[in-house]
């Protein structure tokens, strides 16, 4: 049993440069293929699918949701993974967007900061250097120091995504963990800084984003509205391998819903 | 039985120079893998604009990669450790060679010791969660995260490379020389600075080059207190030294970015090259001299 979770990173290195899915024998290929992302989430189930079906096996290829849809699109995988919704085009090409779970991401604070709640909007102006004092929006008067994550990261992506501030970010810090980016914010006060929902410690102060706190419900019912979806994406009417079959049904089980949810994500069903 | 013992001994020479071997090995291979991954992203960028470039976006609409910011950070950051290390690791020395009582020089050479085996995330830990807040507060800037702190950082962990092969140089003075020199009725002091530490300065300029190696090279304590935005340099701005752009971006990063990214290191290590073999020029030095 403990053997599959080993092999499975070293088998998906070695599956990536073969990942043309040619090989569809009745042992089962899953092939998947997308935003880097969803590695967490989608590599959790994995491992599990490989234990549950111990005969099948299971690539995944961080490429980027555009790569993932793209290579879905020409056959080149099972299930391509989107951290984004499908753009109304995409499903008019025929391609089909199914929400395995969704991502929040929680804007956190200095816990001696008054502010409390802001929308969204206000958070892009801070993002963006519009705002630059906390004392314009009710704070004290501070100078705002933007602390986010490095160039590439996922979390950094969908938080720019999500307000609208992709690539105009004026970030003061970039640090390359969650876990720094909580400690940086914790320790100054004039800090602001964004983390994965499922991460987030008692050292910071979280804020509601225009009168909703994050949480597993706000998320999901979409009220809150810093946070995207992660999707399996597949083509209309063509219907899956089998094995494919097994393993979004297996993903969107009980079973799969309980490990989303313990690699740091929300769960669609 | 001459022969076999000969057989032995060649077999047993052969082992050695394989395992000698080994070594040279990595260091070639390295190097070659960092040149034919690293020049490409050169080519590409052009050599100009790769080096001179002050704007670093690499994952911006329209990328750029200069690495001017992360450069002038590198030579700003070690120097500035350099010129806190420097004096205080010199000083130290001194004292610990010519002036120390046994017990003293004992426990301050264990610390200086352990002082060398902190793990340097441990470095970055204390400096994010002391001195960063620490020049927030002292300098009244909105944020302390950025060169000054990372110079701070780097000056303390070059400290025990500096202090360690001052002593060992100082002490390798012949002791004929400051006998001579407090015959002639020189005080102790007036001895150390004007007999011994001449006579070891190229073990001392050795000391120095090596910290400035050590400096350079480091990536983790610096990321995690320095800011990490690709800014140009300054004392309480936000930098990216040449270790941690590689670090920071290596982990998502794709195409001509990461390309990019071993150009870098490969910048690096032509650095880390020249001061090596400054050092060795100073060691040769020491040696004749």
């Amino acid at each position: 049993m403990k053997k599959t979770a080993i092999i499975l990173p070293a088998a998906m290195l070695a599956l990536t440069a073969l990942v043309g899915c040619s090989t569809k024998e009745m042992g089962g290929v899953v092939s998947t293929d997308g935003s880097t992302s969803m590695e967490r989430v989608i590599c959790t189930l994995g491992e599990a699918f490989l234990e549950a079906n111990p005969r099948m096996s299971f690539t995944y290829n961080p490429t980027g949701s555009g790569s993932g849809i793209q290579a879905v699109r020409e056959g080149r995988c099972d299930i391509g993974l989107s951290s984004r919704a499908l753009k109304p085009e995409e499903v008019a090409q025929g391609l089909t967007g199914t929400v395995l779970s969704y991502d929040g991401i929680a804007i956190i604070v200095n816990p001696n900061n008054p502010v409390s709640d802001l929308d969204v909007y206000t958070v892009a102006k801070l993002y963006k250097g519009e705002i630059a004092n906390w004392k314009e929006i009710g704070g004290e008067d501070l100078p705002v120091v933007l602390i986010g994550r490095e160039a590439g990261s996922g979390t950094r992506s969908g938080f720019e995504e999500a307000t609208g501030t992709s690539k105009k970010c004026k970030y003061r810090q970039e640090l390359t963990s969650t876990g720094n980016v909580i400690t940086a914010v914790a320790q100054n006060p004039g800090a602001v800084g964004y983390a994965s929902l499922a991460s987030i410690e008692d050292s910071v102060k979280v804020l509601k984003i225009g009168g909703v706190t994050p949480t597993e419900e706000s998320v999901k019912s979409g009220q809150y509205a810093v946070q995207r979806p992660f999707v399996m994406v597949t083509k209309t009417g063509v219907p899956l391998s089998a094995a494919a079959q097994t393993f979004v049904d297996f993903a969107r089980s009980a079973d799969g819903a309980k490990l989303i949810v313990k690699a740091g994500s929300v769960p669609a069903n | 039985m001459y022969k076999r013992q000969q057989l032995v001994e060649s077999a047993v020479h052969g082992i050695f120079l394989l395992l000698g071997l080994v070594t040279v090995g990595c260091v070639l291979l390295i190097t070659l893998y960092l040149v034919v991954s690293g020049i490409p992203a050169i080519r590409e960028i052009g050599f100009v604009d790769f080096l001179f470039g002050d704007t670093w976006a690499s994952t911006g609409e329209e990328p750029k990669f200069g690495i001017l910011p992360f450069l002038l950070t590198s030579i700003y950051g070690t120097a500035g450790a350099v010129l806190f290390g420097v004096p205080i690791g010199f000083l130290t020395s001194v004292y610990l060679a010519k002036m120390a009582p046994a017990k003293v020089r004992s426990v301050l050479e264990s610390a200086v010791s352990l002082l060398a085996g902190i793990p340097s995330v441990v470095y970055g830990l204390v400096g994010m969660l002391v001195l960063v807040p620490g020049i927030r507060k002292l300098f009244h800037v909105p944020d302390g995260a950025g060169l000054l702190a990372a110079i701070v950082v780097l000056a303390v962990m070059i400290l025990p490379s500096i202090i360690k092969v001052s002593v060992t140089a100082l002490e390798a003075v012949p002791k004929e020389y400051e006998e001579a020199s407090l015959a002639l009725g020189a005080t102790p002091v007036e001895t150390w600075f004007r007999v011994s530490v001449p006579a070891a300065r190229s073990g001392i300029a050795a000391a120095v080059v090596l910290g400035v190696g050590r400096a350079i090279g480091e990536a983790m304590a610096v990321m995690m207190v320095s800011g990490n935005a690709p800014n140009m340099p300054g004392l309480f701005e936000s930098v990216r030294f040449l270790t941690t752009a590689v670090a920071s971006e290596m982990a998502y990063s794709s195409g001509l970015q990461r390309e990019a990214l071993f150009s870098i290191a490969l910048v690096l290590c032509f650095f880390v090259l020249l001061i090596n073999a400054i050092m060795n020029a100073f060691l040769k030095r020491n040696r004749e001299g």
